[in-house]
């Protein structure tokens, strides 16, 4: 048993909606954009205190999208709710020209991000959207790993002047950010210490990677466990750090392996400090139906699964024939 | 200034002008001394591909200086084929894939309403764009929203890049569909400065609902060997029919 499972278990949306009806409090400006998505974003409280600033175009997410640019564009700060899958894939140029290019002040929070709705299907799955934003100039990527990570980073991207894609989940997960954890827009955060191996991670991932930092430790080995919450910017110093310090890196995400967070602690590290590196996600195919947790695990992240791979990547360093 | 660049879409261009001169000499409320004022009336170019005509008014209307134009899509100009707000004053949201100019104006006039504010937001479309989906999401949240603080100005040309719209994926009836989907719908003839200056007098007299003005062109008017023909889409004209049709425009057809 992991020692996750012995934790209580928390869905992040209930502390991104209490604190988008702080946001609201403060700031008349705040509106919230869905597209028939108020259940599933929890934006009830939000509707009751609010009904006028709760604007709900339907089941359209181009026009969701093209009317939050609209709004930012006539002074206001709208947060766009909406499924992660429909909202990155349906709008995407929209994202792209009327957001990102426009620059308009507007944060898309992609709800059930990954695979939480692991058993409607791969049409439902969300695992393509750190590739497609990632790659839009002018965007900033964050996926908050636990419930004060997720109200900080809402705080945060409301303070930030420009585009942002809130990668948000509903799948429990532990409170793991240690007491005084300040969130900060492209800066990761290292929540176990090690010099054998680096293990990246976000969002779903990060309390996994620390349970499979505990069972490495039992067999001695001392695993770095590095939150990445911002994938762009990328912390590159967190990076070559992890590379220099460790000589080898594992990165988990809740997402393709081609294009996401893999790719991207990749870019940065064949150009700065080439070191051995597995990249666990979703293995290039539509996954088959199951919860989320249950996916995790047969792609390898489970906490036994991620402690194999770093196991087997130490062992490839230590065996690596010197030049 | 389409001669200069090598290229552009100058019957797109042609059939729209009358409709920018209508909306910046007598209607917007903006200042090319403060371009960004909150409460400026927003215009938006959907057919993003028109920026020749939107930069050659807007450098009339003072946001751009004159000669500028001269430097319409050359390398490492700020006048892109099409429009970037970043870049240049007076562009409210970047156009060029079609069907994104109505759901912003949507959520332009929303943003006014909610903040109790005045100022009024423009929309031009192209025909043939409005085969995009996306504006028909945009036209019924209009419409559920009661945006009568909201004009559409629907260059109606009939043709697209390649064949007339009939023969493509053909709109009509057009009107219907528009009031089909709760709008104010008006005709007016968008070559005609009277009948475009009554159509914008109707849409901000019109309350509860959002106001279509449907502006019946010609593709490269005033130009009478372009006009509706389908080729002049986004051709560049050579030396002797830039002459020609300089002349066209100056002294009217011979």
């Amino acid at each position: 048993m992991s020692p996750a499972t012995q934790r209580a278990l928390h869905d992040c949306r209930g502390a991104f909606a209490e604190t988008l009806v702080e946001l609201a409090e403060a700031n008349p400006d705040v509106v919230a954009v869905c597209n028939d998505s108020v259940g599933s974003s929890k934006l009830e409280g939000f509707k009751e205190r609010w009904p006028e600033r709760l604007v709900n175009v339907g089941i359209a997410e181009q026009n969701l999208v093209g009317v939050a640019a609209g709004l930012a564009n006539g002074g206001l700060l709208p947060f766009v709710c909406a499924a992660a899958c429909f909202l990155t894939a349906r709008a995407l140029e929209q994202i792209k020209t009327d957001v990102a290019y426009s620059d308009t002040n507007v944060k898309l929070c992609g709800i059930s991000s990954g695979m939480a709705y692991g058993e409607l299907g791969a049409t439902h799955h969300s695992t393509e959207d750190f590739g497609w934003t990632r790659v839009i100039p002018n965007l900033t990527v964050i996926a908050p790993a636990d419930r004060e990570e997720t109200r900080q980073a809402v705080r945060a991207a409301a303070a930030h002047r420009g585009p942002v894609y809130l990668r948000l989940s509903r799948m429990g997960v532990p409170d793991i950010m240690p007491d005084g954890y300040r969130f900060a827009i492209g800066r990761a955060v290292r929540l176990h210490e090690g010099r054998d191996v680096s293990i990246i991670a976000n969002g779903t991932l990060t309390h996994r990677a620390l349970d499979a930092a505990e069972l490495l430790a039992r067999e001695g080995i001392q695993a770095r466990v590095i939150n990445m919450a911002t994938v762009k910017p990328l912390d590159e110093d967190a990076i070559v750090a992890a590379a220099r310090d460790t000589g080898a890196i594992v990165t988990l995400e809740e997402h393709q392996v081609h294009g996401g967070l893999g790719s991207a602690v990749a870019e940065v590290v064949v150009s700065h400090e080439p070191v051995p590196m597995t990249i666990l996600g979703v293995p290039g195919i539509f996954a088959p139906t199951g919860s989320a947790s249950w996916l995790l695990d047969r792609f390898g992240m489970s906490a036994q699964g991620i402690a194999a791979s770093a196991r087997e990547l130490v062992h490839r360093k230590r065996t690596k024939v010197a030049p | 200034m389409v001669n200069e660049a090598g290229a552009g879409h100058l019957g797109s261009e042609l059939s729209c002008v009358d409709l920018l001169v209508a909306l910046y000499f007598g209607e917007l409320r903006v200042d090319p001394t403060d371009p960004m004022a909150p409460g400026r009336d927003r215009f938006v170019l959907s057919k993003g591909h028109a920026a020749g005509a939107l930069y050659v008014t807007l450098a009339e209307a003072g946001f751009l200086e004159p000669d500028e134009v001269s430097t319409f899509m050359r390398a490492g100009s700020r006048l892109s084929g099409h429009p970037d707000r970043k870049a240049v004053p007076g562009v409210e949201t970047n156009t060029g894939p079609l069907g994104h100019g109505l759901p912003v104006a949507v959520g332009m006039a929303k943003a006014a309403r909610l903040r109790g504010e005045d100022w009024r937001t423009y929309v031009l479309t192209g025909d043939g764009e409005l085969q995009e989906g996306s504006n028909w999401e945009a036209g019924m949240a209009a419409a559920q929203f009661r945006l009568d603080n909201l004009t559409l100005l629907i260059d109606h040309n009939r043709f697209q890049q390649g064949a007339p719209v009939a023969e493509t994926n053909d709109l009509a009836p057009l009107a219907d569909k528009w009031r089909a989907f709760g709008w104010h719908v008006v005709d007016i003839d968008g070559h005609d400065f009277d009948s475009i200056h009554a159509g914008l007098d109707v849409a901000r007299a019109t309350s509860d609902r959002p106001t279509c003005l449907m502006a019946h062109t010609n593709k490269a008017e005033g130009v009478s060997f372009m006009r509706d023909r389908v080729a002049w889409h986004h051709r560049v004209p050579t030396e002797e029919e830039y002459v020609r049709a300089r002349a066209d425009l100056t002294e009217g057809p011979s």
